[in-house]
């Protein structure tokens, strides 16, 4: 049992769409209601295959090295294990759907229509991971498009695909860098905007857009509660003060105008 | 305003009240026996939807009248804004109240809402956002509860109450600015997603703006309102002085709304007509610049219905800004629209008709609005003396030396 981070590499030019791999997680999960196609993931589908100009490609949780769901989801219910999935533990989750909202490649879907619902997604078959097994849709590809291993190796894998055939690939491994890195890469004869890892979202983590904020609040708290306790001090005790004066000012004019008074009468 | 027509009128009213909890009980039923898609429109592309954009974003927003009045009267000592404290404070512990009762409807678990209290993720901004609501909530009731304290002539409980003030108000300022930015911080991690016209690094900061301001619309949009349902109001100078200060805060807002364009490169993309670019006119032209104009002339400020026009004006652009950011920038990314269910509608309804409901009761039984409540002694309620009193009120002054 390693805790060498692992990742999936699936090679969309060797794929043959024979739906091996979605069969597997269909079983696996326990989805056997007889669809086979499945083209959009689903609370009972965790991955998806689609074809685009003779190719098929695959559609799962990007199992992100920094997810954003997991840094999104108030209560830890999505976590990023050492070994590479990114896990849920409905025990926890309260339903908030932060992590569908956050997940920059849409990919968690929700039981809308469970009175106890959960967030559904590719779990990277963790159960078998854990135990140093490998992915059901890995173990059930025939044609070595769908990979598991240690991710160092599958990276470079892929990158010696491309180089042994440059005609074949579009020169770029999509979830290397994007978004800090994924835990599921992608190999492709073209670019391919349907995967989703459009330019606009960098190779900056996302989730480090909210700590940057989050970072500075116990600080800010801390020093705001001090700064309006000695400002409210201070402005009351200058009010208090310019109060005191006042009187004080009249007092005097009073006494002065009774001493005015004392001096006449001598 | 006749007598005749009230009686009337208030009937009318109160057959919609009843009409929207009978709905409210119906739907509440049905969503929590058949789970959420079976009452709304939201789904896996808008998994969040009316109650998140309006019942949560707005509701903690137009509840933001309770940190600014009390920061104004307790700590920057603007005893003038005094009579605003109780019903500001009153607006706040309900609206939280809501809030939390439409979390209750929108959260898949609402069961497990207690579970950030032990599993914590101090990463997640809702992790915070959650401890500020559970935070905020009680210390607006510990500064609500002085008013039900003083009802029932409590007068140990008053005085302890009235101890507790002034950390009160600064732990309330401190936790709403936290909650009121955090709300804009929420949206900070998906850029690929919320359209380039709302998503900007200070969204944390134009929430928090845009909520103070709206804060004090509501100020003069209740006394208003409560004026008309139960002839309790407060002084026109007082409410013209608040009009002042918000059109001063408006003029802060869409400098800084229009910095940020400018500073986002988007200015050019706020002109181009296409449905953000309408959306985001309609939110920032009649709904922020025109009441910035408006208030900012003092004949507007000193006519009541032109004040409280202009105060609806900036409540309305703060919703159609929070709904832009919650459901309109997120339509070019995901595709598609989102358009509220009528239960989710239902259900929206039903909670702020809760509020309206729980607002008349407080502001008729307890001393909310406290001049009126003297000139009312004589009706049957019969409070002890101490209840009228100011004086537990009034900060106590330092003993001036006679001679």
């Amino acid at each position: 049992m390693s805790k060498r981070p692992m990742a999936i590499l699936f090679d969309m030019t060797v794929c043959a769409g024979c739906n091996a791999c979605v069969e597997a997680c269909r079983e696996g999960h326990g989805f056997s209601d007889g669809k086979d196609e499945i083209h959009e993931l689903a609370a009972d589908a965790y991955c998806s295959l689609n074809e685009k100009e003779d190719y098929s490609y695959r559609n799962l949780c990007r199992h992100c090295i920094a997810p954003s769901c997991a840094s999104v989801c108030p209560v830890g219910a999505l976590e990023k294990r050492p070994e590479g999935p990114v896990s849920y533990d409905a025990g926890k989750c309260m339903g908030c759907r932060y992590c569908v909202t956050a997940c920059p490649f849409s990919i968690p879907r929700y039981e809308w229509d469970n009175p106890i619902p959960a967030v559904r997604k590719c779990d990277m078959c963790w159960d078998h991971v854990e135990q140093g097994g490998i992915p059901r849709c890995a173990e059930a590809c025939r044609y070595d498009a769908t990979l598991f291993g240690p991710r160092d190796e599958m990276l470079a894998e892929a990158w010696s695909r491309i180089e042994e055939d440059p005609d074949e690939y579009y020169a770029h491994v999509y979830g290397e860098h994007e978004v800090g890195g994924t835990s599921v890469l992608f190999l492709t004869p073209f670019p391919l905007e349907e995967l989703g890892f459009q330019k606009r979202l960098g190779n900056e983590s996302l989730p480090r857009l909210t700590w940057d904020v989050l970072d500075k609040i116990p600080g800010f708290a801390v020093t705001a509660a001090a700064g309006l306790m000695a400002l409210g001090w201070i402005i009351r005790r200058r009010d208090e003060v310019g109060e005191l004066e006042a009187r004080i000012r009249t007092d005097r004019v009073t006494a002065n105008s009774k001493e005015v008074r004392h001096d006449d009468r001598r | 305003m006749t007598t005749a027509a009230r009686p009337l009128r208030l009937s009318v009213w109160r057959g919609v009240f009843y009409a929207l909890m009978a709905l409210g009980i119906v739907l509440t039923y049905i969503r929590f026996t058949q789970g959420l898609g079976a009452v709304s429109n939201m789904s896996d592309r808008y998994p969040w939807g009316l109650w998140i954009g309006f019942d949560l974003l707005c509701g903690v927003g137009l509840a933001a009248g309770g940190f600014v009045v009390t920061a104004a009267v307790y700590i920057f000592d603007l005893e003038r804004f005094k009579p605003i404290v109780r019903p500001a404070i009153l607006t706040a512990f309900l609206g939280y109240l809501l809030v939390c009762l439409a979390l209750v409807f929108d959260l898949g678990r609402p069961w497990n809402i207690w579970h950030p209290l032990i599993m914590w993720n101090p990463q997640s901004v809702m992790f915070e956002v959650a401890w500020c609501v559970m935070l905020y909530s009680t210390v607006l009731t510990l500064e609500f509860s002085g008013m039900v304290f003083e009802r029932l002539g409590w007068t140990k409980l008053v005085r302890y109450q009235h101890a507790l003030t002034f950390p009160l108000v600064i732990v309330g300022v401190v936790l709403s600015t936290l909650h009121q930015s955090s709300l804009g911080t929420v949206y900070l991690i998906v850029p690929g997603k919320l359209h380039a016209l709302w998503y900007t690094p200070l969204l944390p900061v134009i929430f928090f703006v845009s909520a103070v301001t709206v804060g004090l619309a509501m100020v003069i949009v209740e006394s208003r309102l409560s004026s008309r349902a139960l002839g309790r109001q407060l002084e026109m100078p007082l409410l013209s002085s608040v009009g002042h200060i918000l059109s001063g805060l408006l003029i802060l807002l869409v400098g800084l709304r229009f910095f940020d364009f400018w500073n986002c490169g988007q200015l050019a993309t706020l002109f181009d007509f296409s449905y953000e670019s309408r959306l985001a006119l309609l939110e920032l032209g009649p709904l922020l610049i025109l009441p910035m104009f408006l208030l900012a002339s003092p004949r507007v400020r000193n006519n009541t219905r032109w004040l409280y026009g202009a105060a609806l004006l900036v409540v309305a652009g703060f919703i159609v800004n929070r709904l832009n950011v919650a459901i309109t920038a997120f339509e070019s990314a995901t595709g598609g629209h989102y358009v509220p269910s009528f239960a989710e509608v239902g259900i929206t309804l039903f909670i702020v008709a809760l509020g309206f409901g729980a607002f008349t009761l407080a502001a008729k039984h307890l001393p909310v609005y406290p001049d009126e409540e003297k000139e009312e002694a004589s009706s049957a309620v019969v409070t002890p003396p101490t209840a009228h009193a100011e004086a537990p009120n009034q900060r106590r002054r330092i003993a001036i030396p006679t001679s």
